[in-house]
Order: structure tokens, then sequence, then C-alpha cells
């Protein structure tokens, strides 16, 4: 069954091959937007060497990677699903001898593989000679990175597994999936650090699952996390991973209950 | 084992009705009115392995959503059903690789990519050895006439083409059971003949029983032994496509042009005693109703003798207008 599943990955990267424009607009987009953060936030450093335990330099290099890691974390399944919701080819679904949230997962890991090797890194060398970034030597970090940036996308995942599947209850969702985005950039440290927050904000953030998102992955490398840090990074998106599962089950338990196949 | 076996099957939609004007959209937002309708009314429905069988009914008779509750899409809301032995909906997963299903509306083939990728990853997600993927999907490019249409991306196809190819997908894992609904819907009339030859052989070859929805009754014709028909859920026939058209068809059309002016009240005077009702086109046109098929023979011995007929024509009703005849009046419960 794995084979189908890797089948789905290998699918989902010929599909975004097929849309290669798309490709160079994200390109243009995200290259924008590390530059205008990058700037803005130069010009909140001022003269400040260092804000919020944060260093100039460590904050251009949180900056591009976060950006990045959201080049791969980021995807638009809930619009996905929500719309095959509405037109009813969730239908054509059902009759796969696949759950079919296991393979939505799998298309977007597709999508964020192909935008990680054709997008983020070859951005993330480009970028590292604009702007006066730091990134760490090839050693344990990036392992350790990249462990925290799977869980991240695990969990951004499960996030619009919830939005998308909500369609089944409220068939226009729109403006939900458009509220969420909003919400897991801003809350998810992409904008603003987590360490930026007053302090009452970063007690309540600590209780959501955003920060599991971008900002754990991103300061496990521009602050090298080590040890129980580390561990503890760890534990809390995990800890989400796993939570995060249990509304999902139960909404597509009641959804395959109440499914209406629109049109006919 | 029955293919399909339905006992008392009924699926009911709670839909929300919208009160009128903009101050009942307000209350609306407060207080939805819920109606609930029986899209499905307790039928029961028992199919062979093997047979292929013809599922008709007007729209929004039901049919799509019985094909709906049979492929385990849909839940019923009570009764019993048992498809290839299987709970559709409850085992899900492992029932939906014992079937295949073309929806005539939708695609099942990924829009984007290549046909030739959607096979491919078909046959990874159904677990089909190389060796026997290989050979049947040649067996069905073969008949089906799809070779050249393998490495294009399914939006270039037209309907006609893309029909096919969802045929092949729907096929690939060979199932015992194969639901088509619509399948000929707006395809030409060489497409249709190729898809029907193609399902004629699949059945003889495999044994696949086939349950069809069509609004094409000339498909029917082509194609199945026994029609099911439905009207606002509830069954009202089940048998013979020849059963169907002997009860309900059984009355023959006369169209006779004589070659002089003869009175409408001659020709009742001599068929008195025939069930046969006339009727005038103009004076020397006249079309004779029987109800019984086996009357013409009489109606003619009594007319020949001393009438000169110019010109006959004798018709038989046409499967679609019993269909019609029934969709429009009804027929008591069979």
């Amino acid at each position: 069954m794995l084979s189908a599943y890797l089948e789905v990955i290998r699918i989902r990267f010929l599909m975004m091959l097929a849309y290669r424009v798309n490709y160079y607009s994200g390109i243009v987009i995200y290259s924008l937007n590390i530059g205008v953060y990058y700037f803005l936030w130069m010009a909140i450093y001022g003269s400040n060497q260092s804000l919020q335990g944060l260093s100039a330099v460590q904050m251009a290099t949180y900056i591009s990677i976060s950006w990045m890691a959201r080049a791969f974390y980021f995807n638009n399944l809930d619009r996905e699903i929500a719309q095959e919701i509405r037109d009813g080819t969730v239908a054509i679904q059902l009759i796969r001898p696949y759950h079919y949230l296991l393979v939505k997962v799998f298309q977007g890991f597709g999508e964020g593989i192909f935008r990680l090797l054709l997008f983020s890194i070859p951005g993330m060398v480009v970028v590292s000679l604009i702007f006066p970034i730091h990134l760490p030597d090839p050693g344990v970090v990036w392992l350790k990175f990249a462990l925290s940036l799977l869980l991240g996308f695990i969990v951004n995942v499960e996030i619009n597994l919830i939005t998308g599947l909500l369609a089944f209850f409220v068939l226009n969702n729109q403006g939900l999936i458009r509220a969420k985005r909003v919400m897991v950039d801003l809350l998810s440290g992409l904008f603003i650090p987590i360490s930026f927050y007053p302090e009452w904000a970063q007690i309540v953030l600590n209780y959501l699952p955003f920060q599991a998102i971008s900002y754990l992955p991103s300061m496990v490398l521009v602050k090298g996390l080590g040890g129980t840090e580390f561990m503890h990074a760890l534990m809390i998106q995990a800890a989400w991973c796993v939570l995060l599962c249990i509304p999902i089950q139960a909404i597509w338990r009641k959804a395959r209950k109440i499914l209406v196949v629109q049109g006919g | 084992m029955l293919a399909i076996d339905a006992k008392e099957l009924t699926k009911e939609f709670k839909v929300y009705q919208s009160r009128p004007g903009l101050l009942g959209a307000f209350r609306d937002l407060l207080n939805r009115q819920y109606r609930t309708i029986r899209a499905v009314d307790g039928i029961n429905i028992e199919i062979e392995a093997g047979e292929m069988v013809g599922y008709i009914g007007e729209n929004g008779a039901g049919k799509s959503t019985t094909i709906k509750m049979l492929t385990g899409i849909l839940q019923p809301t009570s009764g019993e059903l048992k498809v290839n032995g299987f709970d559709p909906h409850k085992q899900r997963e492992q029932f939906v690789k014992t079937i295949g299903v073309v929806f005539g509306q939708r695609s099942q083939l990924w829009w984007d990519i290549a046909v030739q990728e959607s096979f491919r990853l078909l046959q990874k997600v159904y677990q089909i050895p190389d060796q026997e993927y290989k050979q049947h999907l040649g067996r069905m490019i073969e008949i089906l006439e799809i070779e050249k249409l393998l490495d294009q991306p399914v939006r270039k196809l037209s309907l006609g083409q893309r029909m096919r190819c969802e045929l092949a997908a729907s096929l690939l894992h060979k199932p015992k059971l194969l639901f088509l609904d619509e399948p000929t819907i707006g395809l030409d009339v060489l497409v249709k003949e190729n898809i029907r030859q193609f399902l004629r052989e699949i059945n003889k070859e495999l044994g696949t029983t086939i349950l069809l929805t069509t609004h094409d009754i000339s498909d029917i014709e082509a194609l199945c032994s026994r029609v099911i028909m439905l009207d606002k859920g509830k069954i009202i026939y089940d048998g013979s496509l020849t059963q169907l058209k002997k009860v309900w068809g059984g009355g023959r059309k006369v169209l006779l042009e004589m070659e002089k002016e003869i009175s409408l009240d001659e020709l009742q005077k001599r068929t008195a005693d025939l069930s046969v009702h006339w009727e005038s086109r103009s004076p020397r046109q006249y079309i004779a109703y029987l109800e019984q098929g086996d009357g013409v023979s009489d109606l003619l011995s009594r007319l020949v003798q001393d009438m000169p007929i110019m010109e006959m024509q004798i018709e038989e009703a046409t499967t679609e207008e019993i269909v019609r005849k029934i969709y429009q009046e009804g027929i008591p419960v069979a």
C-alpha cells in the first residue's frame, strides 16, 4: 500500500511540473517577501545589536529560513478538499481503496518536496548571497532542523485538513480558509517571531499549535537549539501532531455520515 | 452469492427550506427549518453475478442516490445492504477493491497529467501485479482503441476519448461488479457502439456484473436483459425488457392510406367487434390503434376485400415510447 502513496507523491510532482508558471511566480513572491521583511526588521533594529535575544544577523536568517520553510510546509489542501466536497468529486475519491485524507497528506508532501528541491534550496543560495545571513555549517543541526520542519509540516497539514473538512458542514468555507491562512502566518511566528509578542500573548500562543509550524523549526536552526531545549521543542511539535489527529478523525467520521454529494 | 442484495433500502436527506424575502433570510439565520426528503424509499434489489441490469427512472427519481449507496459513498438511512458480500459503507476500503465505477459526468482520471500516469497510479492503488496489469491493459487498449491517447493529458481529450479511458480505468483491477452512471451521455453513435461492444465482451469474458443507469433507452436495449425502473424513490418495475414491452407496449399502430375517400363511420362499422380505435387524419388517411399486438391480421382481413388500400404501415411502440408513457402516466405498482 505504501507504493500507492509514494505514487501519489510522484503524481503531484508531475502536476506541479505541469504548472510551471505558478512555480516561477512563487519564486518572485517569496523573494519580495523576504526582501520586504528584511528591510522592515533592519529598520526596527536600527542601531540595536540585539532585540529579544535575537541579533540582527540572526533576525535576517530567521526571516529567510522561515519563508523558505513556508514554501515547504505551505499547501492549499484545505481549499482543495473544500472544492472537492463542493463539486462532489470527493465521491470519486471514496470509491478508491485508500484513505482519502492520507492521500491528501501525501499530495501535500509531494508538493512540499517539489518546492523544497526546486525552490527553497536554490532560493536559499541566492538569498545568502544578497543578504548578510548566517547559516550553520553542515552538520547535526541541519538534521535536527529537517526533523523539526517535517513535524511542522504535519501540524500545518492537520490544521488544513480540519479547515477543509469543515466544508462538509458549512458548504462555503472560503472565508474560514482565508482567516486560517492569515492566522497561521501571524501566529506561527512567520511575520513576527513569537519572542517579540507581549508576555500575555506568548503565554496564549504557547498553548496553540501554530508555533509548532514555523517558529520552533526556525529557532532550531537560527539559534542552534541543542539538548533539552531541542527535545522540548520537538516534544511540543510531536504532541500537537498526535493531538490534532483526534478532531480530524471525529470530523471525518461525522462527515462521512452526513455526506451529501452535490450535483446529482 | 448475489452480487447485490438490498432489502428495504432507504435514504433520507434533510434539506433546509429557506423562507422567502430578506426578513425570511434573517429568520433563517436564527432558526432553520428542515424538511426530510425520501430519495430512496424502501427498495428491494437482488442481482445475480454476471447479470447486466439497466436501472432507469426520471431525473430525481433516486437513481444516483441508490448508486451512491451501493458503492459505499453514502450511508443508507435504513435497510440492509450487501454488495459482493460486503457492507459497502462500513467495509469501504476492502469493498471498493471489488467494484469499478464510471460516472459519466465526473472524471476519475487526473485532469492535468497523461492518461497512462493515471493508469499507473491506479495499478499501485489496486496493487495489480505488473504482468497481469500489462496484459489486461493491453487488451483494453486494443478494444477501446486508446493507444494514441495514453500520453495526452486528460483535459485535452474529447468527451468520447475520455469516456473510453474512464472505462479502461474502472476495469483495470478486473472488478466483479461494474457501476455505470450514464456512461454514454453526450457521445456520438460510433463511440456508443464501441463502448457497448466492449461492455458485452467484458461481461462475457470476465463475467462482470454490470449495473447501468442511463436516460438513453437504446443503451438498455443493446445491453440489458433486465431492467429496474424507479419512480419517486420506489421500484415500479423489475423484470425483463421483453416483458415490459409486452405488458405496456402491447398495442400496435396501423397507418392506412386509402385510394379514395372513406368515412370514419364506415370503418368503425366494419371493425366494430375488434378492440380498435380509429383516428382520422384526412378523409383518406386513417390510423388504427390496436390494443393487442396480434389483432393486425384480423383488422386487415376486414378491410382489404373491398377497400382499396394504397399504403400501409404497422408500427410497434418503441421502448422509449413505453418508458415515456410510464413516466408520464405512471403504472400501478407491479
